[in-house]
């Protein structure tokens, strides 16, 4: 029999994800990378606002919630007052992208040295799956009911590709929970920002391509089959602003 | 008696020594000196100085150092405070302790650039979603802001709320001699974050709001208990009582020498604090009062419904009138004030109460 994996000591009680969602996949693996770098009694969460937030339930760690779209703000605060914390802001693509898209490009802007973890599932999970700025052209949402119109609304956003050319910032990636291959690239992507944070390297950027089988209305196969064929193609996986080496 | 100090120069030092940890803000006349000043002051003892993107940001990355426990300021004028709404009541929210500097101007929208005093139901009421208050300091003078720079952050940590100090354009453009106080090192607060997770109510999680409302009504009546501060004189046997704060409370002060030296029985109440409103000063009015006038400076007159409620509640046995005479905006001048009592004793101005 396979041994059982030991589940992080800051992971405590159960979080209520949708079935199939992708939110569980990277909160493990955050817990995993902060128990690996010995920083998970030395963590602080900004959390965002939507599904993002349910992560607060579920850890045994310092969070603040803060307001939508804010995290990048609130994280500055937190670790200018406490730069030897590690300061994680954990957010969803509504949040981070949209509401938040200037606290979010100012926060990456000073290079601030605090991690930002961005779900993206191309909607706004939990207020019931409206159009955000990630939603894929066409893409039928609540509130793109003909399918997502670029012309009138602009073109899905690649947040780490503009911080990674733009920006001098410390680390920018992209991954996906889609399959195990994925699942441990996803996870030396969120070491190695923990780690540019730990050495004070700066601004680091995790985004994830996440499913979210509730609001796409697809089982979580089919849910994590579109992410494959459909949004990797736009959304290419792997580092844009790979660290220096140390 | 201390140098010529800027009003905003002499609070942003006395921040300083209040010991202030992180100040965050965005350029707004007429408070922009707080944050110019700062820029340079607070790198000098250690202190961290952010020019934020916006007052947005500023106030959310208040909120970010609060949560660790350390002092944060913010300041900003009108329409910057507006911005501000959300990160106060989320810092109220929490339960987080900070100070935020509001330097008024008049006018709604993008307002004008002059001292007024129109942001005084904002700052007393609240401002933002939800049912918190935030204790509202309203110094008249550069001294009086300076010595309560400390009490702002004292009072702000023994209840576990936001305080306001409201000051207005007029106070931090002008000059005045000033002392300024000693350093403080404050501790960090022990319910601040630190990572170890040894505090554990931040965040919407682990919440009972049904307990949570009342605690929060019991807060907020034991500071209205404790902390309501004024300066008054001459009512034990005035006829007429002005109510004025900031620096109209000043002007009316000279006003009410004047009219008593002319032998027109009127005295005045100066709130110190605005939220909680001393209702307590009004215990020691004369009981055949004929009348509260509300000075202050805005267009359509505000305090006049704290005076109105002040007199409601104390004077019990009957309708005490309130008259209001708002000056629009800079400071009514001592003769404004005497015209106006005339006008209201021969019935020209009618009581708006
Ligand atoms: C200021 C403000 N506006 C709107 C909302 C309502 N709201 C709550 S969650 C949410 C969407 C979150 O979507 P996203 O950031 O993509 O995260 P997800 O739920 O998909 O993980 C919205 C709009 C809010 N809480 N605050
Ligand atoms: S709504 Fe979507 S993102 Fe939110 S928990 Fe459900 S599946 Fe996950």
């Amino acid at each position: 029999m396979a041994k059982a994996r030991k589940v992080p000591a800051i992971i405590d009680n159960p979080m209520s994800f949708c079935p199939g969602c992708g939110h569980g996949i990277v909160i493990r693996l955050i817990a995993e990378c902060l128990e690996e770098l010995g920083q998970d009694q030395n963590i602080i969460f900004a959390l965002g606002v939507g599904c993002s937030s349910l992560l607060g339930g579920g850890l045994v760690t310092d969070r603040l919630h803060c307001p939508h779209g804010r995290a990048g703000a609130v994280a500055t605060g937190m670790k200018r007052v406490q730069p030897e914390n590690t300061i994680v802001a954990y957010q969803g693509d509504g949040d981070a992208y949209s509401i938040g898209i200037a606290e979010s490009i100012n926060a990456a802007y000073r290079n601030e040295n605090f991690t930002v973890i961005t779900i993206n599932n191309t909607n706004y999970g939990m207020t019931g799956g409206q159009m955000s700025w990630t939603t894929m052209p066409g893409q039928v949402t609540t509130t793109s009911p003909l399918g997502r119109d670029c012309e009138t609304t602009g073109l899905p956003l690649r947040f780490p590709e503009l911080v990674a050319s733009q920006f001098d910032v410390a680390y920018a990636a992209r991954g996906a929970v889609t399959t195990p291959k994925n699942v441990k690239k996803l996870k030396k992507y969120i070491w190695n920002g923990l780690d540019a944070q730990v050495k004070g390297e700066g601004y680091s950027v995790i985004e994830v391509l996440s499913p979210c089988p509730t609001n796409w209305k697809m089982t979580p196969l089919k849910a994590m089959e579109r992410i494959e064929t459909e949004l990797i193609p736009y959304y290419p996986l792997g580092e844009f602003k790979a660290r220096k080496e140390n | 008696m201390g140098d010529m100090m800027k009003g905003n120069i002499a609070i942003a030092e006395a921040a300083v020594r209040a010991g202030v940890k992180l100040y965050a803000g965005y350029p707004i006349t007429p408070s922009t000196e707080i944050m110019e000043y700062l820029s340079k002051r607070l790198p000098e003892v250690g202190a961290s100085f952010i020019q934020a993107e916006s007052e947005l940001a500023g106030i959310n990355m208040v909120m970010g150092a609060a949560s660790c426990g350390v002092r944060a300021l913010t300041a900003s004028s009108g329409p910057g405070i507006s911005l501000k709404q959300e990160g106060i009541s989320c810092i109220s929210d929490e339960e987080l302790t900070c100070v935020v500097i509001n330097v008024v101007r008049y006018g709604n929208g993008l307002g004008t650039l002059y001292s007024a005093q129109c942001d005084y139901h904002r700052e007393t009421r609240g401002g933002g979603n939800g049912d918190y208050r935030c204790i509202v300091l309203s110094p008249g003078s550069i001294q009086e802001a300076v010595d309560l720079m400390a009490t702002a952050y004292e009072l702000a940590e023994k209840y576990r709320i936001v305080t306001v100090m409201m000051t207005e354009g007029a106070l931090g453009q002008m000059m005045e001699p000033c002392d300024l106080p000693d350093f403080i090192e404050p501790e960090k607060l022990p319910w601040g974050m630190d990572g170890k997770y040894s505090y554990k109510k931040i965040g919407i999680f682990d919440r009972n709001s049904m307990t949570e409302a009342v605690d929060l009504n019991k807060k907020h009546d034991t500071i209205k208990a404790n902390e309501q501060r004024w300066e008054d004189d001459g009512l034990e046997d005035a006829d007429y009582v002005f109510v004025a704060y900031g620096l109209p409370g000043r002007s009316v002060k000279g006003a009410v020498r004047e009219l008593r030296e002319e032998g027109h029985k009127v005295g005045f109440i100066r709130p110190i604090t605005t939220w909680p409103f001393p209702i307590k000063a009004f215990e020691k009015v004369n009981r055949d009062v004929k009348g509260f006038i509300s000075v202050e400076a805005n267009a359509t007159g505000q305090l006049i419904d704290d005076v109105a409620l002040a007199a409601k509640e104390t004077v019990k046995d009957r309708n005490v009138p309130a008259y209001c005479l708002p000056c629009v905006y800079g400071i009514p001048s001592i003769r404004f004030t005497k015209e106006g009592l005339g006008k209201i004793i021969n019935g020209e101005i009618k009581e708006r109460y």
